[in-house]
């Protein structure tokens, strides 16, 4: 019994720890106009202070990162599962490398995708980890398209 | 060893309190009439050290908490106004800073003085592990002190550190989410780091107090490693360790004052200038030196769990140490082989540490991995080993005995150590300033400045022409924030009266309100007005620069430099050079090529400059020869404009300079005095001892 209540004492303890309601109201999703964005172009956009990279990619880094084969890459993911169909030039991530939460380069190392400058890990045009000792791809946002030049993200 | 205390006070009121509670008796066994070894050298006064450091920390501490602000918008201005104006606050910043850095390299001397004479053995495991918990206590503790000042390594510092938990499976993550109050770092971290902060260094107190309690039951360890046995073996702790150690921590406060009032930068990371940005990484994210060979072991380990699982194995090992070297013989003195292991041990950890600051590529990597596979060996492979097949010499009979069978030639390796220490902790310390040697950055060439070295004083008419060509070219575009204009008549800079600085001030416009109607409405500065930023906000300033915001110039100075390499940056220790940032400043600004090199390709919108790192600098020349006249006839050149807006900005950067410098030297007599007259108290005391 009074284990019972001593968790449950410790529960608000650890409880108050958590996001509080104003920063979880803050992270509410957001829209953004793709428009500006050139073909090559990127932008960053922060959401829940994490910046997300949204970048309009050329038809070759499209073609680079589709014809990658699955076994080559330390966490498989095909590049259109990472993409919505019909949109597929334009790559939405996470721009925090699943190592250790650095923010990496976009348009560097040797894959022309992201390079982090903070333990060296590279990623390719399509978000996915290639090279150094970040275990995961960069992480797609839940994100959905309004339009055509639109897109949600959360 | 502490029996029962025959203190009796013989004043009746104390003899009142004692029968109550018998606090002097306590006192007096333990610190008065506790006997100590004989033989104990000065590798022993380091416990004194650091519980002088602990007292120190703590009120250095609570004092800058009390002018403090724990907020992510304030927390980088308010440390920059306690130095700048609270009273003596430059001093109390830097007496706090660099105590965390002489506090650490404190409990490293007390860890390996340990490591080598075996006082982690029978009967003082307690006692040891108890010293390992302290140590992760004083990790914790320095890790979040360092994200207070908000700037740029403490944000990523605390990114990354944070980061490590997301390795454990299925959890991770939310435990980062419940470390961080948020999606990211942010205020609710600055938050909780800061009340933690305050919190802990009183843990530690608690646990050194059962620290000096367990080393009270088993007694001291010491450099012959066997225990006392009679009377002879050992000495009073008062008149003769506590005179000692009085010594050895004066001595330790001229190391210390050396960095507080000549190299308070030295140890830090010029990237803690920039206040912190979540939005750009800095190029290269290096802890505090002291964190430096587990950072080394995280990164060598190309899995992120492993690496982080090292990380900590690599700490917590330690708290096995009692059962992995079982040898019987405690002081490696008599350990013919152990000593030699010792050393390359101790080698193996400062490789550590200087591949801790070097970037993650190439032959820094193969050599991280060689390192750390030697780092664990030696405690899972070498001293379980050594304890089976080792041949120990013969021990002395007794702690007599050994103080008896050293004669003259006690000093020599002592002093062969200390020298080799010195010269691989600056090794060690100094790699941190490595980092962007590596960058392919120019080096600028060194200048004369009037405000380096011991003695250095700002050149007047320097500041006051710097000045002009401030307000006259750079405040176009680049502010001024942590400057106000009553500054500008403040002892130790540029030297105008209180009217002169009025005057200067009611030049500017500065934006005030809301008035009665509730309008913003503009009026003449003041004296108590800050410099005016030419841009509302970093996002106006990017726009109208081409994507790249000039930075603010308040802590340029200290906020750029360049890697001296090795093993240049061991000789700065001694030399205080700490003019990285004003060399690199007055190299860019006249470091402008017309054309670029051929084989260069310039992006479109940039200047090729030779010290900017990566060469493509985004703000077109700033200084040209005859752009601002001086009154006093000095040359109207760029040279002379450079090298007279570096030294104002110097001054920006740090106003009282001057006033540390001063006492720095006041300080230094005095304690050199104090040393002094300690060494001969000792040897006084010591005279029938040895
Ligand atoms: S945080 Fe990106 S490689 Fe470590």
């Amino acid at each position: 019994m009074a284990a019972v209540g001593a968790v449950a004492t410790a529960w608000p303890f650890i409880s108050q720890m958590n996001p509080d309601a104003a920063t979880i109201a803050a992270g509410a999703p957001i829209e953004v106009d793709l428009t500006p964005i050139a073909e090559g172009q990127d932008i960053k956009v922060f959401w829940r202070g994490k910046p997300i990279y949204i970048m309009n990619r050329t038809k070759k880094q499209v073609e680079e990162a589709q014809k990658v084969p699955l076994s080559s890459l330390p966490d498989p993911q095909t590049d259109q599962q990472r993409t919505k169909a019909g949109h597929e030039q334009w790559l939405v991530v996470v721009g925090i490398c699943t190592h250790l939460g650095c923010i990496p380069i976009a348009h560097e190392g040797q894959y022309d995708g992201f390079f982090c400058p903070c333990h060296g890990s590279v990623y390719d045009t399509s978000g996915r980890i290639r090279q150094g000792p970040a275990p995961a791809n960069l992480a797609v946002p839940p994100y959905a398209f309004l339009s055509d030049t639109k897109i949600q993200i959360g | 060893m502490s029996g029962p205390s025959d203190f009796q006070p013989t004043n009746p009121a104390l003899k009142w309190i004692e029968r109550r509670l018998p606090i002097m008796g306590l006192v007096h066994s333990s610190f008065v009439a506790y006997p100590t070894p004989r033989n104990l050298n000065y590798w022993w006064t380091f416990g004194a050290i650091l519980s002088f450091m602990l007292a120190m920390q703590i009120a250095t501490g609570v004092i800058l908490a009390m002018h403090y602000t724990p907020h992510a918008d304030l927390a980088f201005k308010s440390v920059e106004l306690i130095v700048r104006d609270v009273n003596f606050g430059w001093l109390l910043r830097n007496m706090h800073a660099c105590g965390a850095s002489m506090f650490f390299f404190a409990v490293y001397v007390h860890m390996f003085r340990g490591l080598y004479y075996g006082s982690y053995k029978e009967p003082r495991e307690v006692l040891w592990i108890l010293g390992v918990i302290i140590y992760l206590l004083m990790m914790a503790t320095g890790f979040m002190g360092y994200v207070l000042p908000w700037g740029q390594m403490s944000f990523w510092g605390a990114t990354v550190i944070t980061n490590l938990f997301s390795a454990i499976p299925y959890v991770g993550e939310s435990i980062v989410t419940l470390l961080w109050g948020g999606y990211a770092v942010g205020n609710p971290t600055l938050n909780r780091f800061f009340s933690l902060h305050y919190l802990l260094p009183f843990v530690i107190a608690g646990v050194v107090v059962l620290h000096v309690w367990a080393l009270h039951v088993a007694g001291q360890n010491n450099p012959a490693g066997v225990e006392m046995k009679t009377e002879k073996d050992s000495v009073p702790f008062t008149p003769h360790a506590t005179i000692k150690d009085m010594f050895g921590v004066s001595v330790f406060l001229l190391l210390y004052a050396w960095f507080i009032f000549y190299m308070p930068n030295y140890l830090g990371d010029a990237e803690n200038y920039v206040p912190a940005n979540p939005g750009v990484t800095p190029a290269h994210i290096v802890p505090e030196w002291y964190y430096l060979p587990f950072y080394a072991i995280l990164r060598s380990i190309p899995n992120k769990l492993a690496g982080v699982v090292a990380m900590f194995g690599a700490i917590i090992i330690l708290a096995f140490l009692p059962w992995l070297d079982s040898a019987r013989t405690k002081s490696s003195k008599y350990r013919p082989l152990a000593k030699q292991f010792f050393w390359i041990f101790v080698v193996v950890c400062i490789g550590l540490g200087y591949l801790g600051a070097q970037p993650p590529e190439g032959i820094y990597v193969i050599v991280g991995r060689i390192l750390t596979v030697m780092y664990f060996a030696y405690f899972l492979v070498v001293l379980p080993l050594l304890a089976r097949i080792e041949k120990p010499r013969p021990l002395p009979n007794s702690i007599a005995d050994d103080v008896l069978a050293k004669t003259g030639s006690k000093t020599a390796p002592m002093v062969s150590t200390v020298i080799a220490l010195m010269i691989a902790g600056g090794l060690f310390v100094g790699s941190a300033q490595n980092v962007s040697a590596a960058e392919g950055q120019q080096k600028p060439p060194a200048n004369k400045w009037s405000f380096s070295g011991p003695f250095g004083k700002f050149d007047r008419g320097a500041l006051q022409r710097g000045l002009k060509v401030y307000k006259e070219v750079c405040s176009a575009c680049h502010g001024l924030s942590f400057v106000a204009f009553r500054n500008l008549a403040d002892p130790g800079g540029p030297g105008y009266s209180t009217a002169q600085a009025a005057a200067f001030a009611s030049e500017y416009k500065i934006k005030d309100g809301p008035n009665d109607q509730g309008e913003m409405f503009e009026r003449p500065g003041r004296p108590a007005d800050y410099f005016p930023s030419p841009f509302p906000n970093e996002q106006a300033a990017r726009a109208a620069n081409g994507g790249a915001a000039p930075p603010d110039l308040s802590l340029i100075t200290k906020a750029r430099t360049y890697g001296r390499g090795f093993p240049t940056f061991i000789f700065d220790f001694f030399t205080q050079y700490q003019e990285q940032g004003p060399d690199y400043l007055v190299a860019l600004l006249q470091g402008y090529e017309d054309k670029p090199p051929a084989g260069f390709n310039l992006p479109a919108g940039s200047f090729y400059n030779t010290y900017f790192p990566g060469h493509a600098i985004k703000m077109p020349k700033p200084l040209s020869d005859g752009q601002v006249t001086f009154d006093d006839g000095s040359p109207a050149t760029v040279a002379q404009y450079a090298k007279d807006v570096t030294t104002f900005l110097m001054w920006a950067a740090e106003p009282h300079m001057e006033a540390r410098k001063r006492l720095g030297l006041q300080v230094f007599v005095f304690l050199i005095l104090l040393a002094g007259l300690l060494y001969f108290t000792k040897k006084k005391v010591w005279a029938t001892a040895h």
